[in-house]
């Protein structure tokens, strides 16, 4: 049996399996179909101070392995969140990992005052690559300045023990500089990646598919540039904490991403095709380290960068194995 | 609760215009509600369709020979439903359900007239029987573009006490939309309450001609899904809530169905500038 524990930024997770973003609410529609006290943790979907309608339809169109998406981050606000949301996950023995999104630094900074000394908060991932939100010139992912700026923001205003991630966008050209300006600004880990810009023309209409006429591609289809970026991050970066995601269908989809560098994984868009594929995901990965007679989890995170014929690499603990306390129960 | 289920399909049978495939699905035929929908996979486990698809229950069977059956009416219009199609008995399909809210039932006996546009017609037939449990006057109006594209007119001419059939091109019935023969039939029987389900602007002529009216009407949507669920945010359209202020409601969870006169039919499609949350327009 492979130990499957986890540890990103201090914090122990009994798996490397997330939800993620988006993806999955705030997990109580899951809750239906298994345990989403089974995961590492719950990724919520991006919440905003305000409450808000998100765009016009139609929102989505399927794409080849993907689909794009123009949801607008609907979503109930950080009242109703809290009270409801992350009331919810705490009650129901869930690892929360909040997403916030905003339009300015102040808004990520009350959202992560908002969220201090919550109970049930275990982390925190800030969506700074969201290409969605109306306000078209909100995009703080492309731009250093404008990341380390909302990452400071919230770190500042943060509980020293909750780790904050931020979620880098692929849509850059260099990824790792990004990614350097964030932890130089406060980041104990990075989300990577958030879905790329896309879009499809309807040729019955021919007009773009989507309302918001761009929209966000996700699924399989963007696994290979995800890998790609966690590679190029973590060979950047190599003791800064990876969650991993974009197109993972299986457990060994999840382990690319670990050999790439990743600590732990979300498992998105298939969730919208199959509502209990992260646990199943989850049981293949374990499947599948155990057939490689790897003991610890840890053991394969980041691999692929060393040289072949190494199972486990020499050296220092490799990343994100610093000691941790025990996370508390909520 | 709904469930998630690898069922072995028992058959696809063509019937007029559209497919009927009946899936051996334990868990999901005990709790199905005449309204509910289910979501099926398609493509199978390597497919590059992601997304389910979502079709309303037609007919259920929780014992017998099979355990529980469920039966759902599509048309092939894309990859997907073309799949779904070509399945064979003993196929295996992943499918989701019983999902969304079904109709709410009267509890005395009252007179309904229930409207179906294409095989929006499915789950109408089950709700028919249901009302008619529950001693209600039961009458239809079917309507579709052409005869092969009526779907359960046999099955409805048992059920109802009376039918009105319209055909766009008049193969069958009156020529013409169910909203030109739809105000005669409720005068006619003192409809109490409608139900509808069939494409979005057939419904939308039901709701005003019910408002019209002062008669209580239940709509069955029908919105792009990508989930079934509740967790994709794609689904939404404006609907006023018990507090009187519009929100973008999501179609699989707080409907399908929907009462009528809170759905704001003229803004289908985009967020209305009055909605809880929406961004002000420049």
């Amino acid at each position: 049996m492979t130990d499957l524990t986890t540890v990103l930024a201090g914090v122990r997770f009994p798996n490397p399996v997330f939800t993620a973003s988006g993806c999955a609410a705030a997990g109580q529609e899951l809750d239906q179909f298994f345990d989403v006290t089974a995961l590492g943790g719950i990724v919520t979907k991006s919440i905003m101070l305000e409450p808000r309608a998100g765009r016009a339809t139609p929102r989505m169109a399927e794409t080849p392995s993907g689909m794009l998406n123009s949801i607008g981050l609907q979503g109930p606000g950080i009242d109703v969140f809290l009270d409801r949301d992350l009331a919810w996950l705490c009650e129901r023995g869930a690892r929360a990992v909040v997403s916030i999104a905003g339009g300015c630094v102040a808004d990520y900074a009350h959202l992560a005052a908002r969220l201090r000394d919550r109970p049930g908060l275990t982390m925190v991932e800030v969506n700074i690559s969201c290409p969605n939100v109306e306000d078209r010139g909100q995009v703080f992912a492309c731009d250093p300045q404008a990341a380390s700026g909302v990452v400071s923001a919230v770190r500042r205003n943060t509980a020293p023990d909750i780790p904050v991630f931020a979620k880098l966008s692929p849509d850059v050209t260099d990824i790792a500089s990004i990614a350097r300006a964030c932890v130089d600004a406060g980041a104990d880990g990075l989300s990577v990646i958030n879905t790329l810009l896309g879009m499809v023309i309807d040729t019955t209409t021919m007009r773009p598919a989507l309302a918001g006429v761009t929209g966000g591609l996700s699924g399989p289809a963007i696994r290979p540039v995800a890998v790609r970026c966690v590679w190029q991050v973590h060979q950047a970066l190599p003791d800064v904490p990876i969650l991993g995601m974009g197109g993972i269908r299986s457990g060994l989809d999840a382990l690319q991403f670990l050999l790439a560098g990743a600590s732990a994984v979300s498992v998105g868009t298939t969730v919208f095709g199959d509502p209990s594929a992260p646990v199943r995901v989850l049981a293949e990965l374990e499947q599948a380290l155990s057939d490689r007679g790897v003991e610890h989890v840890r053991d394969v995170i980041g691999l692929a960068h060393t040289a072949a014929g190494h199972l486990v690499p020499e050296g220092p603990d490799p990343v994100g194995d610093e000691p941790a306390a025990e996370m508390e129960k909520p | 609760m709904p469930v998630q289920v690898l069922g072995d399909v028992l058959s696809v049978k063509r019937v007029g215009a559209y497919q009927s495939m009946t899936v051996i699905a334990p868990g999901i035929a005990e709790l199905a509600r005449p309204g509910h929908f289910v979501a099926v996979q398609v493509g199978g486990p390597e497919s590059s369709m992601l997304l389910r698809r979502a079709f309303a229950i037609y007919d259920v069977k929780d014992r017998g020979v099979y355990g529980g059956t469920v039966e759902f009416v599509f048309a092939v219009h894309g990859k997907g439903t073309a799949w779904l199609s070509a399945r064979r008995p003993q196929d295996k399909l992943d499918i989701v359900g019983p999902l969304g809210k079904p109709f709410r039932l009267p509890t005395t006996g009252v007179n309904t007239t229930l409207v179906g546009g294409g095989y929006g017609s499915a789950p109408l037939l089950p709700l028919a029987a249901a009302l008619r449990e529950r001693s209600c006057r039961v009458d239809m109006v079917l309507g579709a573009g052409s005869a092969d594209r009526l779907f359960g007119l046999l099955e409805a001419k048992r059920m109802a006490a009376s039918i009105a059939v319209t055909t766009d091109d008049g193969s069958v019935g009156t020529a013409g939309r169910v909203s030109d023969v739809l105000p005669g039939v409720l005068d006619k029987h003192k409809t109490d309450v409608v139900y509808a389900c069939g494409p979005m602007p057939m419904l939308r002529a039901v709701a005003a001609l019910c408002a019209e009216r002062g008669i209580p009407c239940q709509v069955a949507v029908e919105e792009s899904m990508a989930c079934g669920i509740g967790v994709c945010m794609t689904c939404v359209l404006p609907v006023i809530g018990d507090d009187g202020r519009t929100r973008m409601a999501r179609s699989c969870v707080e409907g399908p169905v929907f009462l009528a006169d809170r759905v704001r039919w003229d803004d289908v499609g985009t967020v209305p500038q009055d909605t809880v949350g929406a961004l002000a327009r420049p």
